[in-house]
């Protein structure tokens, strides 16, 4: 993705940030946190311990109303809308006529609009997208104004709870309306660190004044982008531009799980979306490569962009993403390898500066999720 | 009597004679973050200036290290191998990276002592 050209933007958090020490750096064309005095470690650290608050108002907020918005979305993606209740959210992906990842966003049905929230480096195509591909009659609204908060970790619930006692119970991938310190938030139980926890979308005025709310609970510290990434890998989360692309299928991707029933070749509205053929044809018959976790032997981290080969050097894959798994104690990675040689266990060398290293084919995620299923009173969920 | 120089990629050197033991600077590690990997030269290898010498992984992306002399790696800091962190928290001492026999000793004259450093580094911020 190339970065955008021009004078970069701030978030509503930008003073808040220098103020508190962060080191900046450019991302999807804005001035963003990658990490405070404490540096990335603790940050990690932090979140899985207790709760992170990270400024993501990079992120696009995008709200869809009018001329059967659900149906209409339902054309751009793989994804059942049209069922999803009211209050509940959905991971979903916008698909090319090759059956690429165009973007990964989360739709939200608020009763008679959806809530989206998009990559902020995608942001700008994929409204021109949405727009050329939906009917006159649906209105889309780019929420400008609009800041985005995420509070991740074990604690998150527990501090959210004091201010706004309903959200400690609600639901993971729910949405519901609270009030923060009088101020009107649309808060979701969802996160990209496996940790329970909220994203908060809100005023971007109002923006300041609730992250320092929740900054004073004990809890909770600033956690910048570095740690973002290094907690969502450990998740086993894809990264749009690294891990998921344009070229890239939500199949190879793992993402099965994401593609609702109602949409598959057996289910009630098959196809219909762009790269159905692919997508369908890659669902019933597999697909040629795989996303896969890497775990390298030894300690030196392996990046993105090494390449990947079998016992006789043959190239069988690349590394997407890869760094330092805090939690893990040691290097971890994602990748995509060919579908025969995707199966937990198998052995394959990455060069990292030209030098081989030698990688396992594992499970993700490397560190297990904790969401929030709900208390035993309330009847958990499988 | 020992001599420390510095480079203005954030390197020193310690020389003692004909030898010098060769890291980073505290600035350099502060600028990189948490160290969790750092990969040395072979001992026996010859270096020349500005060869890449080292690799130094952070949580967030991998830095080369040049030599800041040419010359000879005589001896490694093993001891990273298993506690990388040695990097941040005693970059001058501890942490380390190499010892090298120092091939031509004219090379250590365009260095900077630490008080030049000390200038250069607060004219970066």
């Amino acid at each position: 993705m190339a970065e955008p050209e021009g004078e970069p933007r701030r978030t509503p958090l930008y003073h808040l940030h220098r103020e508190s020490g962060a080191k900046f750096a450019r991302f999807a064309g804005y001035d963003m946190p990658v990490h405070y005095p404490g540096g990335i470690l603790s940050e990690h650290h932090h979140t899985r311990r207790a709760a992170g608050l990270f400024d993501v108002s990079h992120m696009g907020q995008l709200m869809l109303s009018g001329g059967a918005a659900a149906a209409a979305l339902e054309a751009l993606m793989p994804i059942d809308v049209i069922d999803l209740p009211a209050g509940r959210q959905r991971y979903a992906l916008l698909t090319n006529a090759s059956g690429g990842i165009l973007d990964d966003l989360m739709v939200t049905n608020l009763g008679d609009r959806l809530f989206l929230v998009v990559n902020g480096a995608c942001k700008a195509a994929d409204v021109a997208h949405l727009r050329a591909g939906l009917p006159g009659a649906c209105v889309l609204d780019v929420l400008e104004e609009r800041a985005l908060l995420a509070l991740q970790g074990p604690a998150a619930a527990r501090v959210l709870g004091r201010l706004a006692p309903r959200t400690a119970r609600q639901a993971f991938m729910t949405a519901a309306e609270a009030e923060i310190e009088g101020v009107g938030c649309l808060v979701s139980r969802c996160g990209y660190t496996g940790e329970d926890g909220f994203e908060i979308s809100l005023p971007a005025g109002a923006c300041e004044a609730v992250a320092r709310r929740l900054l004073a609970e004990d809890e909770v510290a600033l956690i910048g982008l570095g740690a973002r990434d290094s907690l969502r890998l450990e998740a086993g989360l894809c990264l749009y531009g690294a891990d998921l692309d344009e070229h890239t299928t939500p199949v190879e991707a793992g993402l099965g799980w994401a593609l609702s029933k109602a949409r598959r070749a057996e289910g009630a509205r098959p196809g219909g979306y762009p790269g159905e053929e692919v997508i369908l044809a890659q669902l019933a018959d597999g697909p040629p490569r795989r996303r896969v976790g890497l775990k390298p032997d030894g300690r030196a981290p392996v990046r993105g962009g090494a390449e990947l080969a079998d016992d006789a050097g043959r190239r069988v894959g690349t590394v997407t993403s890869g760094g330092y798994g805090p939690t893990v104690g040691g290097p971890i990675a994602m990748g995509y390898v060919e579908a025969a040689l995707a199966a937990a266990g198998t052995v394959l060398t990455a060069l990292v500066r030209g030098k081989p290293q030698a990688v396992q084919v594992t499970r993700l995620p490397f560190v297990k999720h904790n969401y929030y299923r709900g208390s035993a009173t309330e009847g958990a969920r499988p | 009597m020992s001599d420390l120089k510095f480079s203005e990629e954030h390197e020193w050197i310690r020389v003692d004679g004909d030898s010098g033991v060769v890291g980073i600077t505290d600035y350099a590690q502060q600028q990189l973050g948490d160290i969790v990997f750092v990969e040395l030269p072979e001992v026996g290898r010859q270096l020349a200036k500005g060869d890449e010498a080292a690799v130094v992984e952070s949580v967030k992306a991998a830095s080369e290290v040049y030599a800041i002399v040419g010359g000879e790696v005589t001896e490694v800091n093993g001891s990273l191998d298993d506690d990388p962190a040695q990097v941040n928290s005693d970059p001058m001492g501890g942490g380390w990276f190499f010892k090298i026999k120092i091939g031509d000793a004219g090379e250590l004259d365009g260095l900077m002592d630490e008080s030049a450093y000390e200038e250069y580094t607060a004219s970066l911020e």
